[in-house]
């Protein structure tokens, strides 16, 4: 019998419930609000009484209004039809609801559930099959979507039966599964599982092997990140942050991408809408929206649907994981689900940790964190979730408890300045404070060295050599004036104008500079490495200002003309009459 | 609003602070109004049977055997064409001398739109401002606030701003309005003819803080009606959402809630998401666009306000006084309109982008040149015509007073450019030099 309970009391979207029988943290119940079912989940018990925070307005709620627990946690339907689709952060269709409004206890079915699939049968009759493994395959859009044995079937099966390909719904039972104790169990296409549990199924998890391109060279070249990684991207409002997120969205080298808009602009998620159907991706050449999930659960949507947004969308990225398939998740912005949690907190009294924050908030953000990561499937092939996380700190500051916190459980950190910002050096990536650990990974060095080429580690470290310098020396330009610092620091800054220009800098409107992919990444930067290595003598600084301005602009051309084309050799071969006549 | 038959009235406050007081009551709904005292209160806590109502108009002279009665619904609205013209307080009331509204009664803070019934916005809305069309370029359904001290005269910019833009409606919001200042937005709007477009819902400094909270849903529920049901374009005028912050932070802190970073609640993200994100493109013709006003202590933009509305909004327009020409200008540094690329050069001239970052790099320059001379060190010729060119371009376009299209903003852009540049100082695209250059 499901156990009940009566509203007590009610603060915002905090509802105390006096219940009549057993309760689980994280259970999901049902409040009863004038006819309207309004979902909600347990986040604290104490005595006969639960805590839940409601996934809707509670305008008009009741003390004495009655309230159903279901048993289970909050859950993810998991299934093929899932790419392409808009949900909320409770994973209901938006697209299939009626009306401009969101309305209040309207919840719609994540899968269409009349679509046939061409299914193809993979285990036969007889096979020895644990949860996980791959029992048959649908083409979802041009992606092979495993169906698997259900994540939660415990212990060992056989396959009793099995159907023969052909087109089926999700609902269709594919197969019959014998347990142990000889007990037989109907798969269907389509499962559930709670989303704030990771989904395991796979044999190992070792340390990332290789890294995942982008496209964008301040991120590939100077700090690459992982696939299987994780990173993140803070800065202040105006710093660029939802465009190089989208530029990632759109060039990252993944079969899969869920992005979660969690409580941002709702005409950010409107500009994906618009344009993702329209793009290409460029790997596949096929549409960028057949590869994309999103999950949309905007600033003004109900905060406590915030902070399930990204676990579904977490939760989505493993299961593609678990069918061999690589998977990218972007969150934007990891600051907004905190703050989610600080609401909540607040409204539960408990005492805060800094600024106001949940004292638990840095084990929930590493806890996160961690479900990323490549795996070893159960049948020995790998699947990756890569996880990219925006944080929007206070004020712009650094020092505060979100961005603490994930710095230290994400790999790669790409601060954005505002300084940058300012001067339009887009993406304002920081290349001084920003870092990969995964440079540090002999894995990936080893990766690195075999695929770009040998000692290219050392290489980066020579270009962000280049720039610290050339920041020391602007330093005491600024201070002693043009004229009263050598030659040297003159051409010390100018070289790292040259990096910064050339490498740092791209331009994400521009149909070929916005992706600019490892090979030419490489070639760019042996080119301005190159010239950073050698000599240079000027009478005076304003012929060394023009000199690397007029090199720069060339340079910059070669940016935007198509990879080893008439033009950008043509520029090549200018830039290099150029650095030889002025030795 | 008034009260029924058979209502069961209380006469028991269990506690009372400056902004809320308490009473055990039953059957009582979250968010319902009361009247405490005759005077209007909302439900915003339920602890068993006791409940804790935010007296909209302060506690002042409530005694604790004060009659309480609940009036079993939020905060309505009467909508209609019948708005139109009309000025009304925090709670809807005509405060114009006229008659009440009669019309549909509408739940104010209703909920939000499905972002997937969204449009991408893509109409251009004109200011005849240079510092806005030119650089920071406005688009119906967007949401910006301007940034500015409380010296600067942002309620005259904006009511330029209202009167010129092209929209069916326009709806002031005013929160904590000096007197003059209400006086002043209804002097223009008369003045300019235009009252039959014009709501206004206003909150003065005479009037008890907290009422100003309802000021934004009012104004947003009447531009509901018109965009949604009449499909019509609606501006929403905001001022000053600072002073609505900090009425948010008295309740707060007169519940006993933990304050954030600068002693607000730590709901302030969500709460002005929940108003800024009201601006819409609806699939109809229908727009929202909200234009509001954050003023800031001595342009300090990391306080917990304006940083968390940097967050939300569209982008922020910033006032400041230039010293070189005199004239308060909007800041081509610090403003920022992120939907400007969705009109510029599509709904504008060709040349509208290059021009815009050629102006402003040139502007920036100068801005070096300036600090040079301040340390001591000598001008270079570039860096003297780089500041002649400032004083023009901050006089010509920056500055609030100008009012012309912005056809007329790049003609002026490519004459200041021909005056003190050369051709290949500007980088501006080759074919757009051809067209449009202006001089040697």
């Amino acid at each position: 019998m499901k156990t009940t309970g009566i509203v007590k009391g009610i603060v915002s979207n905090l509802v105390t419930v006096r219940v009549d029988g057993p309760v689980a943290e994280n259970e999901i119940c049902y409040i009863n609000l004038a006819g309207t079912r309004i979902m909600a989940e347990v986040i604290k018990v104490g005595g006969q009484d639960a805590q839940v925070q409601v996934f809707e307005s509670t305008r008009g709620l009741k003390n004495g209004d009655t309230v159903e627990f279901e048993g289970r946690m909050l859950e993810a339907t998991l299934g093929p039809g899932l790419l392409s689709s808009v949900y909320d952060g409770l994973q209901n269709d938006l697209t299939t609801m009626e009306g401009v409004f969101l309305r209040r206890g309207e919840y719609t079915d994540p899968i269409n559930r009349e679509t046939l699939w061409d299914f193809t049968p993979i285990a036969a009759p007889g096979d020895k099959v644990i949860a996980a493994d791959w029992l048959g395959e649908v083409r979802e859009g041009w992606l092979p979507h495993k169906i698997m044995v259900p994540f939660a079937f415990k212990g060992e099966f056989t396959v009793k039966s099995i159907v023969a390909a052909g087109q089926y719904n999700v609902d269709t039972v594919i197969a019959v599964l014998t347990d142990g104790e000889g007990v037989d169990h109907n798969v269907t296409m389509t499962q559930k599982w709670p989303v704030k549990v990771a989904i395991k199924g796979y044999r190992e998890k070792p340390r990332p092997q290789r890294i995942m391109e982008t496209g964008v060279r301040v991120i590939d070249t100077l700090n690459p990140i992982a696939e299987g990684g994780t990173g993140f991207i803070p800065g202040p409002f105006g710093c660029g942050k939802t465009v190089l997120q989208h530029a990632i969205a759109k060039q990252g080298d993944a079969d899969v991408i869920v992005m979660a808009a969690c409580g941002e602009r709702a005409n950010e998620v409107v500009e994906i809408f618009t344009e993702f159907p329209e793009l290409i991706d460029p790997h596949t050449g096929r549409h960028l929206m057949e590869r994309t999930t999103i999950i949309c659960n905007t600033s003004n949507m109900p905060v406590a649907a915030r902070e399930a947004s990204v676990y579904t969308a977490m939760t989505i990225c493993e299961y593609y994981r678990a069918m061999g398939l690589k998977c990218l998740l972007l969150a934007d912005s990891t600051s907004r689900w905190a703050q989610a949690l600080r609401e909540m907190s607040n409204r539960m009294e408990e005492l805060p940790g800094a600024d106001a924050f949940p004292v638990d908030l840095s084990a929930i953000i590493s806890n996160f964190y961690a479900r990323a990561g490549m795996v070893v499937l159960n049948n020995g092939k790998t699947g990756a979730v890569t996880f990219i996380g925006t944080v929007s700190p206070a004020g712009g500051n650094l020092k505060e408890p979100v961005t603490e916190s994930t710095k230290k459980a994400a790999r790669c950190f790409y601060a954005l300045e505002q300084n940058r910002a300012d001067q339009k050096r887009y993406p304002a990536v920081s290349p001084l404070d920003s870092y990969s650990k995964y440079l540090e990974y002999p894995e990936i060095r080893e990766y690195l060295d075999r695929t770009i080429e040998k000692g290219w580690v050392d290489k980066v470290a020579d270009a962000k050599n280049i720039i610290r310098r050339g920041k020391e020396a602007s330093e005491q330009i600024n201070i002693l004036g043009d004229d009263g610092v050598p030659m040297s620091y003159h051409v010390t800054f100018w070289k790292s104008e040259l990096v910064d220009f050339v490498i740092l800098q791209q331009d994400a409107f521009d149909a070929i500079d916005a992706l600019c992919p490892l090979e030419r990444q490489k070639h760019m930067l042996d080119l301005v490495l190159g010239i950073c290595h050698r000599d240079f003598d000027f009478p005076d600084y304003e012929v060394c200002r023009d000199f690397f301005k007029n090199l720069i602009n060339e340079l910059r051309q070669m940016n935007y003309s198509a990879f080893k084309g008439e033009d950008f050799n043509r520029y090549e071969s200018d830039i290099r009459r150029m650095v030889e006549k002025s030795e | 609003m008034a009260i029924k038959a058979y209502q069961r009235i209380y006469t028991q406050l269990e506690a009372i602070t400056k902004a809320t007081v308490a009473l055990r009551a039953t059957g009582v709904s979250n968010d319902e109004l009361a009247v405490v005292a005759g005077r209007l209160a909302q439900v915003v806590r339920t602890k068993g049977d006791l409940v804790t109502l935010q007296v909209f108009a302060g506690t002042e002279g409530i005694p604790t055997n004060a009659e309480v009665t609940f009036l079993g619904e939020p905060p309505t609205l009467k909508v209609g064409e019948a708005l139109s013209g009309r000025f009304f307080d925090a709670y809807g009331h005509p405060i114009d001398g006229g008659p009440e509204i009669e019309g549909e009664e509408r739940q104010i803070g209703g909920p939000s739109v499905n972002p997937y019934k969204r449009r991408q916005p893509s109409q251009l809305i004109p200011t005849g401002i240079a510092g806005i069309d030119l650089n920071n370029t406005l688009v119906s359904g967007q949401k910006i606030p301007f940034f500015a001290d409380p010296d600067q005269p942002y309620n005259r910019v904006m009511a330029d701003v209202a009167l010129r833009a092209d929209v069916d409606k326009i709806i002031l919001g005013g929160m904590g309005l000096s007197n003059d200042d209400y006086l002043f937005f209804r002097h223009s709007f008369e003045s300019a003819g235009a009252l039959d477009k014009i709501i206004c819902f206003i909150n003065t400094t005479e009037n008890p803080p907290v009422e100003r909270l309802l000021i934004p849903d009012m104004a947003l529920t009447a531009a509901e009606y018109f965009a949604v049901d009449k499909n019509e374009k609606v501006l929403v005028l905001l001022t000053d959402m600072t002073l609505y912050a900090d009425a948010l932070s008295i309740v707060s802190n007169r519940m006993d809630q933990i304050p954030s970073k600068d002693s607000m609640p730590g709901s302030l993200y969500s709460d002005l998401a929940k108003i800024y994100e009201k601006a819409v493109q609806l699939p109809t013709e229908g727009s929202i666009t909200i234009i509001a006003v954050t003023t800031l202590n001595d342009g300090d933009i990391t306080h917990a306000i304006p940083d968390n509305t940097g967050y939300i909004t569209e982008g922020q327009l910033f006032l400041r006084a230039d010293s070189d020409s005199g004239k308060v200008i909007i800041d081509p540094f610090r403003s920022l309109s992120r939907l400007k690329q969705l009109v510029q050069n599509k709904k504008t001239r060709e040349d509208h982008s290059q021009v815009m970052n050629a102006s402003v790099r040139l502007y920036a320059d100068a801005q070096n040149a300036k600090t040079k001379l301040e340390n001591g060190f000598d001008l270079s010729d570039y860096d003297k015509r780089c500041l002649q060119y400032a004083k023009d371009y901050a006089t010509r376009l920056l500055s609030i007073d100008v009012n012309i299209t912005i056809t007329e903003m790049l003609d002026t852009a490519w004459e200041l450019f021909g005056k003190y540049f050369s051709k290949a100082e500007t980088g501006i695209k080759q074919a757009l030099i051809d067209k449009y250059w202006n001089g040697n």
